[in-house]
C-alpha cells in the first residue's frame, strides 16, 4: 500500500469516526425540542452529549485538516466548489456550538427556547448537508481539466443526492434516539425509544432507495466489494431496528453504528482511487495521485498521524468511560 | 466590488473576529489552572470558587473562539483555492497537526473539566484544565507555524508548479515563529491579566467579595506585569528581525519613504500615499536606527528603495502595502502596550504599598483598561497581515493569484454578509453574558452544566 492509499484510508477513517460519533449528537440535537417537554428534560438531553460533542466535532476538523495536508487539490476543489453549501454548514455549526454553551446561562424561557431551536437547526442542517455532500462525491460533479468546479449550488442537488441527504439525516436521528434511550433516565428513555423506532421505519426505505439509486446513478456497484458493503449497511440498519424493538438498545447502537461505518466505507471504496468524480470527463476526476501532496509531506504526516491517532482514541474512549452513567433529573444543577 | 476585495474583507473580518476570543483563552486557561492548582494544594475553597467563577467566563469566551476557528480552517479552501493548491503541501501540514495534537486534547478535556467536578479526583480534575491550557497554547504554536510560512517561507522548493515541503523541521525552527509565537502567546497572557484585573477592580471599587477579588487581582497583576514586560521585549527583537525578513512591512510601519542613515522615528505623520511623502511629521532623530541596530546610526531602507529592489527581483509591479493602515495599526498597538505597562507597573507599586483598594481612580482606570489588550492584539494582526501585501506568501505568491477561480462574487458576498451578520449577533449575546456573570460575582451557583447521575446502569442493559 502506498502512502497515497494510506492517506485516502485515513481520511475515510476520520470521516467514519466523525459520522459515527457526531452522528448521534446531531441526532440528539435534532430531537431536543421534540423530546424535551420542559426545561429539566431539555437540560438532561443536552447533558447526554455535553461532555463529548466538542471532541466529536474535532473529527470533522481533523478530516478537513488531513485533506488539506494530504490532498490539497481535493480540499481546494471541494470547498471552493461546494461553497454555499459549506457556508450554510459553517453557519449552522457556529450557532450550534455557541448554543450549547450559552443556553443555560440565562434563566429566561425565551432565551433558552431560542438556543434550543438553534441547536435543532444547527444539527439538522449539517446532518442533511453531509449526506448530500458524500453522495455528490460519488455521483460526480462538473469539474474541468484544471480541477475547478464549474457548476452552481443547484448542481449539487439531484434526486440521488437529496435522497442521500435525507437518508443520512434519518440514520443520524435514529442514532441519536438510540443513544438517548441508552444515556438518559426516566420517562424520556421510553419516548426516545419510540422516536428511534419511528426514525427506523423511515430510515429503512430511505436507505434502500439510496442503495437502488447508487446502483443506477453511480458506478459504485462496479466494484463488487463496495456494493456488498453498501448492502451490508442496509442490513445493519434493519438489524438495528429489530434489536431496538426487542429491547436491546446497546446492540442497536452498535448495529446502527455499523450502518454508518459500512455506508462511508462503501462510498470511499466506490470512489477509490478517485477522490472526486468529474461528471464532464472521467479523465478530469481528482485522484489520490493528482490531488495529493508530495511524497515527503505524506511521509511526515504519516509518522505524525500514526503516533497521535492512537493517543486521541485512548483519551476519547476514556472520556466516554468517565461519563458512562445515565443522565437523570436529580442533581441536575442550574 | 470584486471577488478579490470581498474575499480579503472576509479573511480580515473572520481573522480579527476570531482573534478577539483566542488571546483571552490562551491566558485565562492558565490562570484558571493556577487557581485550581492552588485549591488542590492548599484546600482553600476560595480558590475553587475562583476557578469556577473565572472558568465560567472562560467558557463563554472559549465557545466563541472555537466556533469562529472552524471558519478559519475552511475559508482557505473556500475563498483561496489557488493558495491552497500552491502551498497546501506545506501549509496543510501544521493545520492537520494542530487538529491532531492540540485541538483534540483541548475539546476533549474541556468537556471533562466542565462536567467532571464530581466524577474525577481533585488532582485529575486540575490536570484536565492544565491539559486544556497546554493544548490551547500548543494550538497557537501550530497555527503560527502556518502563518509564519506566509510571512517568511522556509523549508520548501518550487516544483511541479507549487511549493513543496523539503524539510518539516525547518518549518518548526523558522525564526519567524520563534518571535511571533512568544509575542502572540504573551499578548494573550496580557489580555487575560487585564481581563481579570479589570473585573476584579470593578468589584473592589464596590467592596464586593473583597477577599475573593483581592486575591484574583493579585494573581492577575503578577501574571500581567510579567507578560506585558516580556511581550514588549519580544516585540522589540521581533521588530529588528522583521527589518531583515520583511523590510517592506517595517518601512511601511514607519512610513519611511526614503532610506536614511541615521533613520529617525516618526511618532506621528500625515501620510500621502499618492505622492509617497509625509507631511507634518513629528520625528525623533536617530531613534529608528537605534531600535533597529541598538545604536544611533545605521541605514534603514525606505519604501522606495525596497520597491525598486523588488521590481528587479520579481518584475514590474507595486510591492508597497497600504502604508496608512500599517503605520497606524503599529502605533495603536505600541501605544496600547505602553499604557498597559504603565498601568501594570503602577498597580504593582500600589499593591506593594498596600494602597490598591483605596485608589478608586486607579481601579476605575483598570476597568476601563479591559479593551486595551484587545486594541493592541487587533492592531498587531492588522499590521502583520496588511503589511504582507501584496503577497499572500512573501515573495512567492501574490494575493490576486490565490483566490478561488470557481467562486462567484455573489457567493463571496453572500457568505461575507452572512458571517458578518452572525458574528454581530453573537458578539452581542457574548458581551451580554460576560458582563452579566462578571458583575454577578462568585456567589451564584457557578456551573449549571453538571450532569446529574441517578443510578448506575451500564450501556448494555
Amino acid at each position: 500500500m502506498d502512502l497515497n492509499t494510506i492517506w485516502f484510508s485515513l481520511v475515510a477513517v476520520l470521516f467514519t469516526g466523525f459520522f459515527f460519533l457526531e452522528g448521534f449528537d446531531y441526532g440528539v440535537g435534532i430531537l431536543l425540542p421534540f423530546l424535551g417537554k420542559n426545561d429539566t428534560e431539555r437540560r438532561m438531553i443536552i447533558n447526554t452529549i455535553g461532555p463529548v460533542w466538542d471532541g466529536n466535532e474535532v473529527w470533522m476538523l481533523t478530516a478537513g485538516g488531513a485533506m488539506f495536508a494530504a490532498f490539497p487539490n481535493w480540499y481546494a476543489t471541494l470547498f471552493s466548489g461546494f461553497y454555499l453549501a459549506l457556508f450554510l454548514m459553517l453557519a449552522a455549526l457556529i450557532v450550534r456550538g455557541v448554543a450549547f454553551e450559552f443556553r443555560s446561562k440565562d434563566p429566561s424561557p425565551a432565551w433558552r427556547n431560542m438556543w434550543d431551536w438553534a441547536i435543532f437547526a444547527g444539527s439538522l442542517l449539517p446532518a442533511l448537508l453531509w449526506g448530500v455532500a458524500m453522495t455528490n462525491l460519488l455521483q460526480g460533479v462538473p469539474i474541468d481539466a484544471q480541477m475547478e468546479y464549474v457548476g452552481s449550488f443547484w448542481n449539487l442537488l439531484s434526486p440521488y443526492t437529496l435522497v442521500g441527504g435525507i437518508a443520512g439525516l434519518l440514520v443520524f436521528i435514529l442514532h441519536g434516539a438510540i443513544f438517548l434511550s441508552l444515556k438518559i433516565d426516566g420517562e424520556i428513555m421510553e419516548r426516545a425509544r419510540q422516536k428511534a423506532l419511528a426514525a427506523g421505519v423511515l430510515a429503512i426505505p430511505a436507505v434502500l432507495l439510496l442503495a437502488v439509486l447508487s446502483y443506477t446513478q453511480t458506478d459504485l456497484f462496479a466494484k463488487a466489494g463496495a456494493g456488498a458493503v453498501l448492502i451490508g449497511s442496509l442490513m445493519a440498519l434493519v438489524a438495528a431496528y429489530l434489536l431496538l424493538s426487542r429491547g436491546k438498545p446497546g446492540w442497536a447502537l452498535v448495529a446502527n453504528g455499523l450502518t454508518i461505518v459500512c455506508y462511508i466505507a462503501a462510498i470511499f471504496w466506490g470512489l477509490f482511487p478517485r477522490v472526486m468524480v468529474s461528471s464532464l470527463n472521467p479523465d478530469w476526476s481528482l485522484t489520490i495521485y493528482n490531488a495529493s501532496s508530495s511524497p515527503y509531506t505524506l511521509k511526515v504526516m504519516t509518522i505524525v498521524a500514526l503516533t497521535l491517532v492512537p493517543i486521541v482514541l485512548a483519551y476519547q474512549a476514556w472520556t466516554y468511560w468517565i461519563f458512562r452513567r445515565r443522565v437523570g433529573p436529580k442533581n441536575l444543577e442550574y | 466590488m470584486d471577488q478579490l476585495l470581498l474575499a480579503r474583507w472576509q479573511f480580515g473580518i473572520t481573522t480579527v473576529y476570531h482573534f478577539l476570543f483566542v488571546p483571552l483563552t490562551l491566558g485565562l486557561s492558565i490562570l484558571v489552572a493556577i487557581m485550581e492548582t492552588i485549591y488542590v494544594r492548599t484546600g482553600n475553597e476560595t480558590y475553587q470558587k475562583m476557578a469556577k467563577f473565572w472558568g465560567k467566563l472562560f467558557l463563554i469566551n472559549f465557545a466563541m473562539g472555537v466556533v469562529t476557528g472552524i471558519v478559519q480552517e475552511f475559508q482557505f479552501g473556500m475563498n483561496w483555492s489557488g493558495y491552497s493548491r500552491f502551498v497546501g503541501d506545506i501549509f496543510g501540514a501544521p493545520l492537520a497537526v494542530e487538529a491532531l495534537a492540540a485541538f483534540f486534547i483541548e475539546s476533549t478535556f474541556i468537556g471533562l473539566w466542565i462536567f467532571g467536578w464530581d466524577k474525577l479526583s481533585k488532582t485529575v480534575h486540575a490536570a484536565t484544565i492544565w491539559l486544556v491550557a497546554f493544548a490551547t497554547n500548543l494550538s497557537a504554536f501550530w497555527i503560527l507555524v502556518a502563518n509564519s510560512f506566509m510571512q517568511a517561507p522556509v523549508g520548501y522548493v518550487l516544483r511541479n508548479g507549487r511549493a513543496e515541503m523539503t524539510e518539516f523541521f525547518a518549518l518548526l525552527s523558522n525564526r519567524h515563529v520563534w518571535y511571533q509565537f512568544p509575542h502572540t502567546v504573551l499578548s494573550g497572557f496580557t489580555t487575560a491579566a487585564f481581563f481579570v484585573m479589570g473585573i476584579s477592580a470593578y468589584h473592589l471599587m464596590r467592596k464586593n467579595y473583597s477577599d475573593f477579588f483581592r486575591r484574583s487581582f493579585r494573581l492577575g497583576l503578577i501574571f500581567g506585569v510579567a507578560s506585558i514586560l516580556l511581550v514588549s521585549a519580544v516585540g522589540h527583537f521581533q521588530g529588528q528581525y522583521l527589518t531583515q525578513a520583511q523590510p517592506m512591512k517595517m518601512a511601511a510601519a514607519e512610513a519611511l519613504w526614503e532610506s536614511a542613515d541615521p533613520a529617525p522615528l516618526a511618532v506621528l505623520a500625515i501620510i500621502d500615499e499618492q505622492n509617497q511623502t509625509n507631511s507634518a511629521e513629528i520625528q525623533l532623530p536617530g531613534l529608528l536606527s537605534f531600535l533597529t541596530y541598538n545604536k544611533f546610526s545605521g541605514e534603514v531602507k525606505g519604501i522606495k528603495e525596497i520597491q525598486a529592489e523588488y521590481e528587479t527581483e520579481y518584475g514590474p509591479g507595486n510591492y508597497i502595502p497600504p502604508v496608512v493602515p500599517v503605520f497606524w495599526s503599529f502605533r495603536i498597538m505600541v501605544l496600547a502596550g505602553v499604557l498597559m505597562a504603565i498601568l501594570a507597573l503602577y498597580g504593582l507599586y500600589l499593591q506593594q504599598t498596600g494602597q490598591l483598594e483605596n485608589k478608586q481612580g486607579f481601579l476605575k482606570a483598570m476597568l476601563w483598561a479591559i479593551p486595551l489588550p484587545y486594541i493592541a492584539n487587533t492592531g498587531g494582526w492588522l499590521m502583520a497581515e496588511i503589511g504582507r501585501q501584496p503577497w499572500i506568501v512573501q515573495g512567492l505568491q501574490r494575493v490576486e493569484e490565490a483566490i478561488s477561480p470557481a467562486v462567484s462574487t455573489g457567493a463571496v458576498l453572500t457568505s461575507l454578509l452572512g458571517f458578518t451578520l452572525l458574528y454581530g449577533v453573537l458578539a452581542v449575546a457574548d458581551v451580554y453574558l460576560l458582563s452579566k456573570y462578571a458583575k454577578q460575582g462568585p456567589e451564584e451557583k457557578i456551573l449549571d452544566d453538571r450532569v446529574g447521575t441517578s443510578k448506575e446502569v451500564s450501556l448494555w442493559t
